[in-house]
């Protein structure tokens, strides 16, 4: 029983005799469990390459697919922008989704609204939730830019944005110049990248696809910077300071690190910071646009080209050394500014780092997963550092992905075991994490399950998350750090070596057995 | 009670549906059947001939002016006309917006829901949008729905193609729940040999013609006063025709599942009765150029 004074949570409670019976009794009463000798014969199967091979012949399920849908990602590129209220329109329960999803990520609350469509809005189309939705957030939220998206709902029924957003304006529920730029974004096609693309490129467009008179390449001086579907804080902030010290104007496209961190000291911000009206309309004028997600950039990267006229570098994601060099020395090519001696020691302290650290990382063998950009980065790292990647699951990769991924894989001998399943999911990781061990698992927190069943094997049979990427609900403040730049190579190295260090710890601890390798010295 | 029968009449668009849903049902109300009409079209005229009126109020009309499908009662959608019949229509978007579809699912659980169906019936008939474009349109022939489907057609081509189309859904539902096909009700267009032709098609997709229901313009003699024949000229030999085919579907027991045929099939059958003239297979893809080169 709970004592008034001492209030456990699950575990421990849980353990206590009277719970263990209870459950027990559970069981017995009400489960219908099968026995446990089945139980555990099946799971062991589960673990064999025989199953491995009926679980990739899945054709209808999908089991945890490491990926989330579009309006999530126009949810994110909405917030980056400078009093600007998300709006998704189409049902409710979505947005709640989308609200928790990020609250659980980023420990921040997340201000996003829905026009609620209900049963006669899917019948009759959503135009009158879009007149009050508008007409109410505005109202209520003041934003200075309403940016909408759409469920599945919406987009099953065909509602129209453009028309129904000028007749929005049209019958006087919003001024006729207030900016509601909008993205269709169905969740049933591409995934939260996808949507994050969809929604900047509509924001994009109505700040300048008809306002390019007067417009110049290179006017401004300036350098265009689009992130992609960021969740790392981290990596807007070093992207500021490398161009910063560089002495490079430049325009965040989407910034969101100031609402999605915000301080306790007594004030709610619904809005705070994010790229201005007058930056997005003034981005035509730069240089020309780096894209840091190149692979989930597609639709941008059109836009950028035609409409803007800009000259898009061909890059990798700026993330370990060499991509992150390249990325530095372009960046110095098209404005000219050298790059300074202070990011020329940040490379060498990485260099030395990684030569530190070497002997620990070699050879050891990674299963990972994650976003496309992300996994060409993290890929590209653990090369550099001669570690082994072994399996590659990216849910939302497509074929040039997975053309790019091997094509990556050839160019180092630490590649050459290295397998990559584009559109596989989390289920199928578990399979080739039993049947080929790798060392550690690197993903977002929902791999957390994969460990537990390996560990249920046997310890021998444990794979170690480590965990990088989106989302990571399970631990905390991970969401402030950085992968991109020399900066984020040094957070990445820093969490791998002693993930591999944490490992040889637990596994050299034994009194008498084992500790004769239980170091002080790593 | 008797068991109640739930009947879904399909069609081409423009075949007739409504028109003859709406007499036959009439002649089950004369014969003392208890029946009620569920329109399942956007365009909500199901019911009209029945209730003297324009457009019946529909049930998602109604639903968004009180603002959501739970705050409707169930005596707000019944209206009650001719003979007694129960009439409800379903209602839907304009052309253009929203989904139809879900407007057809929408109001048939309402009317589940309210115990439409629990009342003292003999037969409902759900009278279905013309194309079945999605889900929605099949709604009436879900598990515990209509077990029975006429088809209306008459002696054109894509009347009849569209027929066959329908037999194909049928089919998909047939094999995993009660429905049936229970006959083509052939709408006279008056071409030549029509009955025949009705018949061999009927006769392929395992099923028969109940019906021939002859061209005659008190039809729309009657429809423009909003009325059955049978209620506005009972004498027409005309409300003969609606009588029999009610008698034939009260007495129907010849219900199938439908055995489509494929488009050559089709094609055959329109070439051997002369409604298609057969395809010159040298002719396809030549511009008239082209055709002008080739014969000189």
């Amino acid at each position: 029983m709970q004592a008034v004074e001492d209030i456990k949570p699950s575990y421990p409670l849980f353990r206590n005799d009277e719970y263990k019976e209870m459950i027990k009794n559970k069981q017995v009463a009400f489960e219908e469990r099968t026995e446990q000798g089945k139980i555990d014969e099946t799971f062991q199967w589960s673990t064999t390459l025989e199953y491995q091979e009926l679980n990739f012949k899945r054709e209808a399920l999908t089991v945890n697919p490491a990926k989330a849908c579009q309006p999530l990602g126009a949810v994110l590129c909405a917030l980056g922008f400078e009093k600007t209220m998300p709006y998704v329109h189409g049902s409710q329960g979505c947005v709640a989704y989308f609200r928790t999803y990020f609250n659980r990520h980023f420990k921040e609350p997340i201000s996003c609204v829905s026009d609620s469509m209900t049963e006669d809005a899917a019948v009759f189309g959503g135009q009158k939730n879009m007149y009050d939705g508008l007409e109410n957030a505005k109202a209520l939220y003041k934003p200075d830019m309403i940016a909408v998206s759409t469920t599945c709902m919406a987009e099953v029924i065909g509602d129209d944005l453009n028309a129904f957003i000028n007749n929005s304006k049209k019958e006087g529920h919003i001024p006729q110049d207030y900016p509601v730029p909008f993205a269709h974004t169905p969740s049933f096609v591409g995934s939260h990248v996808t949507g994050w693309d969809n929604m900047f490129e509509g924001i994009a467009r109505y700040f300048t696809l008809n306002h390019m008179a007067g417009k110049e390449v290179g006017k401004n001086g300036k350098i265009n910077i689009v992130p992609g579907f960021e969740t790392y804080l981290g990596n807007f902030r070093v992207i500021h300071r490398m161009l910063d010290e560089m002495g490079v104007a430049h325009t965040m496209l989407s910034d969101p690190t100031e609402v999605l961190d915000t301080p306790a000291d007594g004030t709610f911000r619904m809005y705070s910071g994010g790229t201005t009206q007058d930056e997005v309309k003034d981005a035509p004028n730069a240089i020309t646009t780096f894209l840091m997600q190149p692979m989930q950039l597609e639709k941008t990267k059109k836009f950028v080209e035609n409409t803007w006229t800009h000259d898009v570098p061909k890059l990798d994601i700026p993330m370990g050394l060499e991509w992150t060099d390249e990325w530095l020395m372009k960046v110095a090519e098209v404005t000219g500014k050298p790059i300074p001696e202070s990011l020329v020691k940040e490379r060498g302290r990485l260099v030395d780092m990684m030569t530190d650290s070497h002997t620990w990382l070699h050879g050891k063998r990674f299963a990972l997963y994650g976003d496309p950009d992300f996994v060409m980065g993290m890929v590209k790292f653990l090369l550099e550092l001669g570690a082994e990647p072994v399996h590659i699951v990216c849910n939302n990769g497509s074929k040039k992905w997975d053309k790019a991924m091997k094509k990556l894989l050839e160019s180092s001998p630490y590649g050459v075991n290295c397998k990559t399943y584009p559109g596989a999911d989390l289920w199928h990781l578990r399979s080739l994490v039993f049947t080929d061990k790798p060392d550690f698992i690197i993903g977002n927190s929902y791999g957390k399950f994969i460990q537990r069943d390996t560990l249920h094997k046997g310890k021998e049979f444990e794979v170690p998350l480590i965990r990088m990427g989106f989302p990571i609900f399970d631990r905390h403040h991970l969401h402030r750090m950085t992968t991109l730049g020399y900066e984020g190579a040094m957070y990445m190295l820093t969490t791998l070596v002693n993930a591999v260090l944490e490992r040889l710890d637990e596994e050299t601890r034994g009194m008498g057995t084992t500790d004769y390798n239980y170091d002080l010295i790593r | 009670m008797a068991r109640l029968r739930q009947c879904a009449i399909y069609g081409k668009g423009g075949i007739g549906k409504s028109t003859t849903t709406q007499n036959l049902v009439a002649g089950l109300a004369e014969a003392g059947k208890k029946v009620m009409i569920v329109g399942c079209d956007p365009k909500a005229d199901s019911t009209r001939l029945i209730l003297h009126a324009k457009a019946q109020n529909s049930i998602m009309e109604m639903a968004a002016n009180a603002g959501s499908v739970e705050d409707l009662e169930l005596e707000d959608v019944l209206k009650v006309g001719y003979r007694d019949i129960k009439c409800v229509e379903s209602g839907g978007p304009e052309p253009g917006v929203g989904c139809a579809g879900r407007g057809v699912i929408t109001a048939i659980n309402f009317l589940e829901e309210e115990g439409a169906y629990e009342e003292d019936l003999d037969f409902v008939f759900y009278d279905v949008l013309g194309d079945v474009v999605c889900g929605g349109f099949a709604m009436p022939i879900r598990e515990n729905k209509a077990q029975e489907i006429y088809i209306v057609c008459s002696g054109e081509m894509m009347a009849m193609y569209a027929a066959n189309n329908i037999a194909k859904g049928i089919v998909k539902y047939a094999n995993s729940g009660g429905v049936r096909l229970a006959g083509l009700i052939c709408n006279s267009r008056n071409t030549a040999r029509e009955d025949e032709l009705i018949m061999e098609l009927a006769r392929q997709l395992g099923t028969t013609m109940i019906h021939f229901v002859p061209r005659d313009n008190v039809v729309q003699r009657a429809e423009i006063r909003r009325m059955t024949v049978i209620e506005y000229e009972p004498a027409a030999k005309q409300a003969q025709e609606y009588r029999d085919l009610a008698r034939k579907i009260v007495e129907n027991k010849n219900f199938v599942i439908p055995t489509p045929i494929t488009m050559d099939e089709l094609e055959k059958l329109l070439m051997d009765f002369g409604v298609m003239e057969e395809e010159d297979e040298s002719i396809v893809g030549k511009t008239a150029a082209e055709e002008a080169v080739a014969v000189a």
